[in-house]
């Protein structure tokens, strides 16, 4: 339990961390990598919130997966992005 | 299957279609929003007759599967879409060709649809992510610094809202070990399930540019392309505001705080989107920021509903959604038409000698009259529905603030307006008109059904008293 217990600690202190970074860098890559540490800590909580008395919980697991899945394609296209915004700049 | 999983396989079938066949994408794109705002009507009429339409997906019912609920709510934000993104597609259709609009106009259709559709959290949080991808790609379309710039940041904030809602609804299975609908008032029953509605809500108030957290939407909306920026500011940021109104409905308003918390927000939009727009030079910037101070009334109304939610006061949330999206869209493309004819769309620069104005900025006038909410214009209805129930409730000074609301937003579009359809000696005796264009029509159109709307209410009315499943 005690494992547990950091594991909730850190994913929430990189969820605040991040949050933090978010609201006050304007570099754009700063702020892709601050989304994926947002998304790391939410992911690590919904890990411990799946890990119960009688084993794992499935859905949850499911949960951090689909968001995994939307977060490489987002930064995908975060960074394409910011590779124009760059482009765009130099002209 | 049946209409209702139609409703939303059809756009996202055509979405797959304009990407693969890119010289018929307009064709194709016109054909399925035509077909959408088909099924969209029959769908209402079979609401209307028999009430509200379940279909478990694959027959897999909750809370393991996925149930689309088609209610009276559901289908007036279904017939909203089909409406908007008819005058819209009419209009992209007409104009030039972008690249890369049909299919991700399509895709936003389609992920709104099954948002407005979905008895499902996690299933909503999916619908969320394709929006707000689709929504950007919309933004980025225009193609300038400052619109890839806004999509950047556009991106960014909704990725972070709904990293938010995901946090909220894991926590919520967790309480309640179930993800639809029928999780939510049992949310209310325990500490940790009021956290996960409040992450959940703060998430949704990021999508939905509510104030203090809607840094990122006047960028994004006024930097778009016209049509682009219509379809934004009448219908995506509606998605995340249909969901608030849904989740209250379900059970959500029984959390006080969370309820005068958004009406506190909803205030302070509505003042801090009208102060900007009485300052802004730009007119798009004019209408983006009218937008947040509308989506501000909207939230005053869905908080001040009460638990369990009043009547009068959730359907004047629906029918101001309603007529803002009517309205705002009708504006947007008026705008677009208005800057097209000018080359620029500088407010000090309206008044001119060379140019009368012609049907676009008539359109925007009809537009204004339904925002700022006169007589008989669909924005009447839904006022007059709000602060009928708010006398009735004795909030008085929730009256004030949607008056000193309402004095602004005319304030502030009468700077336009004034300017727009003044005749007089600074015109030109040899000015000419401008000359008809498709956008005119479908930004007239628009505004003629945000005008009709108001005599048609009965309609929408009778579809949102169908009672809930």
């Amino acid at each position: 339990m005690i494992s547990d217990f950091a594991f909730l600690i850190s994913g929430a202190g990189l969820i605040c961390l991040a949050l933090f970074r978010l609201a006050t860098s304007a570099d754009l890559l700063m702020r892709v990598l601050g989304l994926n540490v947002l998304a790391i800590g939410i992911a690590m909580v919904l890990l411990v919130s799946a890990r119960g008395a009688e084993g794992t919980d499935a859905v949850p697991q499911a949960f951090t997966l689909t968001g995994i899945v939307v977060l490489v394609g987002v930064t995908a296209a975060l960074l394409a992005l910011a590779e124009r915004v760059a482009e765009a700049r130099d002209e | 299957m049946s209409d209702i999983s139609l409703i939303v396989l059809l756009p996202l079938l055509a979405a797959v279609l304009t990407a693969a066949l890119p010289r018929q994408a307009a064709a194709i794109g016109t054909l399925a929003t035509g077909l959408n705002a088909f099924l969209a009507a029959n769908l209402g009429r079979q609401i209307l007759h028999s009430g509200t339409v379940t279909e478990a997906i694959g027959d897999w019912t909750a809370p393991l599967g996925i149930t689309f609920d088609a209610n009276g709510l559901a289908s007036v934000m279904l017939a909203m879409a089909a409406i908007v993104g008819l005058a819209v597609s009419l209009q992209a259709a007409a104009g030039p060709a972008r690249a890369g609009f049909w299919p991700l106009w399509m895709a936003t259709l389609g992920a709104l649809n099954g948002l407005f559709l979905s008895s499902d959290l996690f299933n909503i949080y999916v619908a969320f992510e394709i929006l707000g991808l689709a929504a950007v790609g919309l933004t980025a379309l225009a193609g300038t610094r400052a619109s890839l710039r806004a999509a950047f940041d556009y991106l960014t904030a909704g990725l972070v809202g709904s990293l938010l809602v995901l946090l909220g609804i894991a926590l919520s299975y967790s309480v309640t070990g179930r993800v639809d609908m029928e999780a939510v008032a049992m949310l209310t029953q325990s500490d940790t399930g009021r956290i996960a509605l409040a992450l959940i809500a703060a998430g949704l108030v990021v999508k939905a540019a509510l104030f203090p957290l809607h840094f990122w939407m006047p960028g994004a909306h006024s930097s778009a392309a016209p049509a682009a920026s219509a379809l934004l500011s009448a219908l995506v940021v509606k998605g995340a505001l249909y969901l608030v109104l849904r989740l209250s409905l379900e059970g959500g308003a029984g959390t006080e705080f969370l309820r005068n918390t958004l009406a506190v927000l909803g205030a302070g939009g509505m003042l801090w989107g009208a102060w900007n727009a009485l300052r802004a030079e730009r007119l798009k910037l004019l209408v983006a920021h009218s937008t947040v101070a509308q989506i501000g009334l909207i939230a005053l109304a869905i908080g001040v509903a009460g638990n369990p939610l009043e009547t009068g006061l959730w359907q004047a949330a629906a029918l101001l959604m309603l007529s803002h999206a009517l309205a705002k869209a009708a504006m947007f493309l008026a705008v677009g038409r208005i800057a097209e004819a000018l080359g620029h769309d500088r407010i000090s620069g309206l008044n001119r000698e060379e140019l009368r104005p012609g049907p676009a900025e008539f359109a925007f006038a009809i537009a204004a009259i339904s925002l700022v909410g006169l007589p008989p214009t669909a924005g009447f209805i839904g006022k007059w529905f709000l602060i009928e129930g708010l006398i009735d409730k004795g909030g008085i000074h929730w009256i004030a603030l949607i008056l000193l609301g309402t004095a602004l937003s005319a304030a502030y579009l009468s700077r336009v307006v004034s300017r727009c359809l003044r005749g007089g000696p600074h015109v030109s005796a040899t000015a000419r008109r401008p000359p008809w264009r498709t956008g005119d029509v479908a930004a007239l159109g628009l505004a003629t059904g945000a005008l009709l709307l108001g005599l048609a209410a009965a309609l929408p009315i009778s579809l949102l008293e169908t009672p809930f499943a």
